[in-house]
């Protein structure tokens, strides 16, 4: 089996300008913080992303990277509006795809099965439709039903973090809710999946049962060794959300000086000096 | 027998000799809704709502199926806060859809705007491209109201959230089901919204909002004048009706014995 073992700065490389990018977890869960990280630290600009929004989008908008993002919600879960989103939808300036949530998962659906859109009761007579000008609607070839048709989200890359995976990229969630990392990933030209634990393949099935391993090889594209890689979301059973950091990032958040100091102490170096440093106020 | 009082005054929680406070009386009409519901699952959004449901599948509705708030459906009944004696199923996030979609659920959700034909807003205050307050966003609303019953609830009814027409129509309502074509309005069933003053219902002219009771102490009046839409009357407006004995006992030992719904819903 192929090694596809890299770092967070070889899965960066790969991506670029402009590109279609999905992020897995939900909310402030299970996110692949460090890759979101590496993202932050590139020249990588103009993306447009597709995710169950939480501070991985406020991060990316807070940064400038984003010209485009497709949601559902961007919450923190225990703090419920994610700081950064809400001053970039007061700001203006990012084109924002709001769907339902049920909806954002049809559009995935349907990019992971090769089909141009699905059809959906959800968003019809909502204002989805009227704040997405180019959703249409089907009319059923078996009846009178005239539904909404879902268009599929393709995506250039897919990124998500999971509790464990082998080099080859079989990875496994060891939490109790999969979310639809295996939905981004099937989604994607390429899946880039960061783990807790990177293990030899025979040992997966020491930390979890055969349907644990929600992602398989032929799904991922690079392997990223990443512990405490979804701080501050949650990654269980790994670790829980560090629920004292997100009260810091959303105060941060909220005042530009802070935020600069923020950013100087957590995210002006690489991803070590942030471990270090989250370590070090633990 | 249960002492009756006005909704204005205020007992300790956890007094389980004492009468029924607003809270409780709110936690009781939102019981309400799911009656009748048979095997489905009941999805309350936020305190008040997630005491009603547990108190309806306690008492009237033992079919209900709840969540744990996580990933799980959970059995029997348990405090607010705590976890649950027992687990009955696995629901993942992506389960939740399917769910909503087969029409096998009842939501109660909490509406930033909710207009006289249902329509609710949790998205953005404003403009949706300028929005002057940024909100969590669309969520589930649109998708479950035009799959399965939706009921709401308001911790404080005020004309800012009850007005003619939402900024952003999330949850659907009447009359734009009805614009939108019969497959919109198929499953559009909109049941109950219950708020600190009133119960409503959407029995007036074309689906439009209908003041069902007022909780006590409160009269009609004061839920027109606290609502931004012409408000239809039913009928016959009652009192909504005060907790039983076991009821009370239910939320005050068992559901909330901490008395968080006090912080929640208070007395004007």
């Amino acid at each position: 089996m192929a090694d596809k073992l890299m770092t967070e700065a070889d899965v960066i490389s790969r991506l670029s300008s402009g590109m279609t990018i999905g992020i897995g977890g939900w909310g402030s869960r299970r996110k692949p913080m460090s890759l979101v990280r590496a993202l932050l630290r590139s020249e990588v600009t103009d993306l447009t992303v597709v995710s169950y929004g939480g501070p991985d989008v406020g991060l990316l908008l807070a940064a400038g990277k984003v010209s485009h993002l497709v949601y559902g919600f961007v919450s923190l879960d225990s703090i419920p509006l994610e700081p950064h989103f809400r001053a970039a939808r007061e700001r203006g300036g990012v084109r924002f795809t709001e769907y339902d949530e049920g909806m954002l998962q049809w559009g995935l659906n349907a990019a992971a099965n090769r089909l141009p859109f699905l059809p959906t009761r959800a968003g019809l007579a909502s204002d989805v439709l009227r704040s997405n000008p180019d959703l249409r609607t089907v009319r059923s070839p078996y009846g009178e039903e005239e539904l909404l048709a879902m268009p599929a989200l393709r995506l250039d890359a897919a990124l998500v973090h999971m509790n464990r995976a082998d080099t080859a990229g079989n990875a496994q969630y060891l939490g109790i809710d999969p979310y639809f990392d295996d939905l981004f990933c099937r989604a994607a030209d390429r899946a880039y999946v960061s783990a807790e634990r990177i293990v030899p393949t025979a040992e997966l099935l020491a930390a979890g049962p055969p349907q644990s391993l929600l992602i398989q090889r032929w799904h991922t594209h690079g392997v990223v060794h990443a512990p405490n890689g979804a701080h501050f979301t949650s990654c269980e059973p790994d670790y829980g959300r560090d629920e004292a950091f997100q009260r810091a990032y959303a105060e941060a958040a909220a005042d530009p000086q802070a935020w600069e100091a923020f950013v100087a102490r957590y995210l002006s170096s690489d991803e070590s000096h942030y471990q270090e440093t989250v370590g070090a106020t633990a | 027998m249960t002492e009756v009082i006005t909704a204005g005054a205020q007992r300790p929680a956890g007094d389980v000799g004492g009468a029924a406070t607003l809270a409780e009386i709110c936690a009781v009409a939102c019981a309400r809704a799911w009656e009748g519901d048979g095997e489905i699952l009941a999805s309350p959004i936020t305190l008040i709502p997630s005491i009603g449901a547990r108190l309806a599948r306690a008492t009237t509705d033992p079919d209900l199926l709840l969540s744990d708030g996580e990933a799980s459906l959970a059995g029997g009944l348990w405090a607010v806060g705590d976890d649950p004696p027992e687990i009955e199923g696995w629901l993942p996030y992506r389960a939740v859809f399917d769910v909503c979609w087969s029409g096998k659920r009842h939501v109660m959700m909490g509406p930033v705007q909710l207009d006289r034909f249902g329509n609710a807003n949790l998205s953005a205050i404003g403009d949706f491209d300028r929005p002057k307050r940024a909100l969590l966003g669309m969520r589930g609303a649109p998708g479950n109201t035009v799959n399965h019953p939706t009921s709401y609830w308001v911790r404080r009814h005020s004309p800012r959230v009850f007005v003619e027409k939402v900024d952003v129509v999330c949850g659907i309502g009447y009359d734009r089901a009805a614009a939108a074509g019969p497959t919109a309005g198929e499953f559009l069933d909109l049941r109950r919204v219950v708020t600190d003053l009133a119960v409503l219902d959407f029995g007036g002219p074309d689906g439009a909002m209908r003041l069902v009771s007022t909780h006590p102490g409160v009269t009609v009046d004061d839920v027109v004048e606290a609502t931004g839409f012409e408000l239809a009357l039913a009928d016959e407006i009652g009192t909504t009706p005060l907790p039983t004995a076991e009821e009370l006992q239910l939320i005050r030992e068992v559901i909330d014995p901490k008395g968080l719904r006090e912080r929640e819903v208070k007395p004007r």
